[in-house]
């Protein structure tokens, strides 16, 4: 084939895919606020509300003995995070299944659907991110020039969790239990996970398991970045910062086979579901 | 010419379990369970191979389960072949049914949107066609109220506006006809007749053999999962035809003509013929009163194979009066018309009531006739038709003898 043909037919393929992902986004969107009254700016509202319980429950109600300054935003961040992956995931889980009536009508790329899926949450995360900025400037914490990290950080919580995404949107199709496993997982891992505790209270050995996870690592290295350095990460925890590259690995292995398994099933998506 | 779209042996198989297991216990007690559970593989296309040339109008025929929505799913790229292969050359349109990904819970202008970019549309192209789009589906007041508030004719109008918009070189068309009214069945042969003219390739599914006739170049007959005839359209629709009958006639003695009344008389024999040279229609039929009936009415109407019912009449209509019969009396009647019927299979319902509206037999499909006729035309009737065609001389500076 020549070279100009096959960039003419990459450049069609994907200006569909493109086209297609911007309309899917846009509609879920306008499904999910429509006929509320206050509309759009319920994704503002809402992060907004959370954070003023989080804020009453464990700052001031809790106690504000806390070893960590500014407990408050620590809080927030390891909620923020978890919340985005865990709409990610919880979404990507039955995005295909749902899209079942079109999926059988119509031949488009597949992958749309999880992306767009993700996308709307990402849109969530970025409006709940601003919410965080101007918490941040409200409880005085100072900016530090390592907040440059937080950018990959949100990249490799972006990858994991439309890996998982996709993995489960495509497993869904062929195994109708993987919801409620995924469901069990969930509850599971959010309290594996020190969101709303410290993991510093935690016995060593445990505190070495627990930051083997991909989410406990971002949200201790956003927490350090952005926070904080009396903030426990996998380095300071194991003594070595090359440890973190355990949790990528885990992302990094998943991504693949995410991709893999996925375009592998994908294609009979329509006559399975 | 090119193809368009070729089919090489493609075989499609569905496997079904018996129970379907797809959840992890049903899995393990699969794995477990000492006999394993049964499933059956059903063949939906077998050894199908066709091509269809650039710019040809390329007709799908076959009973329904033959497998014709199965093999345009896989033109379509939906559904993948078992073995074989399906190759297309140009852009595809890629819905096979109008009104695919509407959302009833959003208004008609965001499903216009929607629909569009799954037709491959930018948003600048389809601001660009929007008013169009509205205006030839004649809804313009209707664009900012949600879908499911339309009625399936305003739907369908929307659908199939957005549909004559996409740009393709192949398109997939099933059954479009099926839905509308009349008005929307002209729009859709006018949208036809325009596909015709620009040189599109399309696949055509149908049922409705005169609109294969019409517009078909040439036509493949799916039968029983494999590809049991390729050809002229006129010829392949003949044989579609006769493929209904065969099977009809099979059928017919276990499906039950349905019958209803009181049985205070009733028909004996019903019998349905063309006559002379095919030129007319005889209904004759025998009844019997099996009590005193009051002032009887006769009456038959002729249903074509889709249950449309065509012409009837009664004896009341004709004014033909019985005043009463008696227990055992029996009646003869022939009704006899000119056979205008097009080619096909026709039903004949007769009905007895007495005292003005008792029923006393009803009986639905009670004979079937068959017409057969040399010329053919597209449309649900076919008198015969005298033409007479004069010709003036042409203008002098026209002529070149």
């Amino acid at each position: 084939m020549k070279f100009s043909e096959l960039s003419h037919k990459l450049r069609a393929r994907y200006t569909y895919s493109l086209i297609l992902l911007r309309e899917l986004v846009i509609t879920d969107f306008k499904l999910r606020y429509q006929s509320s009254f206050l509309g759009y700016l319920w994704s503002l509202l809402r992060p907004l509300a959370i954070f003023a319980i989080l804020y009453v429950v464990f700052v001031l109600a809790l106690g504000t003995n806390s070893r960590l300054p500014h407990v408050a935003t620590y809080l927030l961040l390891g909620v923020v995070m978890w919340n985005y992956f865990s709409e990610v995931t919880n979404n990507g889980v039955g995005a295909i299944v749902g899209k079942g009536d079109l999926l059988r009508k119509i031949n488009f790329p597949k992958y749309v659907i999880i992306l767009a899926g993700s996308l709307s949450a990402l849109i969530n995360l970025t409006i709940t991110i601003l919410v965080v900025i101007g918490f941040m400037v409200f409880d005085h914490v100072g900016w530090h020039l390592s907040l440059l990290w937080a950018p990959l950080i949100f990249i490799e919580l972006f990858v994991f969790a439309i890996s998982l995404a996709f993995l489960l949107g495509a497993l869904f199709v062929r195994l109708r239990d993987v919801n409620y496993i995924w469901e069990v997982i969930m509850q599971g891992a959010f309290y594996a996970t020190p969101i709303i505790y410290d993991i510093a209270d935690m016995p060593d050995k445990l505190q070495k398991i627990i930051i083997l996870s991909p989410v406990a690592q971002m949200i201790h290295d956003l927490r350090y970045v952005a926070v904080t350095d009396k903030t426990y990460t996998i380095g300071t925890i194991y003594g070595n910062e090359w440890v973190r590259l355990f949790p990528i690995s885990i992302v990094l292995f998943l991504a693949v086979v995410a991709v893999w398994y996925f375009r592998k099933r994908s294609r009979y998506f329509a006559e399975e579901i | 010419m090119a193809a368009a779209i070729t089919v090489e042996k493609v075989y499609k198989n569905f496997v079904l379990p018996h129970e379907k297991k797809n959840s992890i216990k049903q899995m393990f007690t699969g794995v477990f369970a000492p006999k394993r559970q049964g499933y059956e593989v059903q063949h939906a296309l077998r050894d199908v191979s066709f091509t269809v040339k650039e710019g040809e109008f390329f007709g799908i025929v076959g009973r329904n389960g033959s497998g014709k929505s199965t093999l345009l799913k896989m033109l379509a790229g939906i559904y993948q072949p078992s073995s074989g292969s399906v190759t297309t050359h140009g852009k595809l349109v890629p819905f096979i049914e109008l009104g695919v990904g509407f959302n009833p819970e959003l208004t008609g202008r965001d499903n216009i949107f929607l629909n569009g970019a799954l037709l491959g549309f930018t948003k600048a192209q389809m601001n660009a066609m929007y008013d169009d789009i509205v205006k030839f589906a004649e809804l313009e007041r209707f664009m900012d109220q949600k879908l499911k508030n339309y009625s399936s004719g305003m739907q369908v109008r929307l659908a199939f506006s957005l549909a004559t918009r996409a740009e393709a070189d192949i398109l997939l068309v099933d059954e479009v006809l099926a839905v509308g009214d009349a008005d929307f069945q002209r729009k859709c042969f006018e949208y036809f007749r325009t596909l015709k003219r620009n040189k599109k390739t399309v696949v055509f599914v149908s049922h409705d053999m005169s609109a294969i006739r019409e517009y078909c170049d040439r036509v493949v007959l799916i039968e029983k999962s494999e590809a049991v005839a390729i050809g002229k359209a006129d010829k392949i629709a003949s044989l579609y035809s006769r493929l209904f009958l065969e099977s009809e006639e099979v059928t017919k003695a276990d499906a039950q003509s349905t019958r209803w009344g009181d049985g205070n008389g009733t028909y004996t024999k019903v019998k349905a013929t063309v006559v002379d040279e095919g030129r007319n229609l005889l209904i004759a039929v025998d009844a019997l009163a099996n009590t005193h009936l009051e002032e009887p009415n006769f009456g038959f109407s002729i249903r074509n194979s889709g249950g449309t019912a065509l012409l009837g009449t009664n004896t009341h209509i004709k004014r033909q009066f019985v005043k009463q019969l008696e227990k055992g009396q029996r009646v003869h009647l022939e009704w006899k018309m000119p056979n205008v019927l097009a080619d096909g299979r026709y039903s004949v319902d007769v009905a007895l009531v007495y005292n003005g509206v008792v029923n006393a037999d009803w009986w639905e499909d009670a004979a079937r006739v068959e017409i057969r006729k040399e010329e053919q035309t597209p449309y649900p009737v076919n008198p015969d038709v005298t033409v007479s065609l004069d010709v003036t001389d042409a203008l002098k500076k026209g002529r070149h003898d």
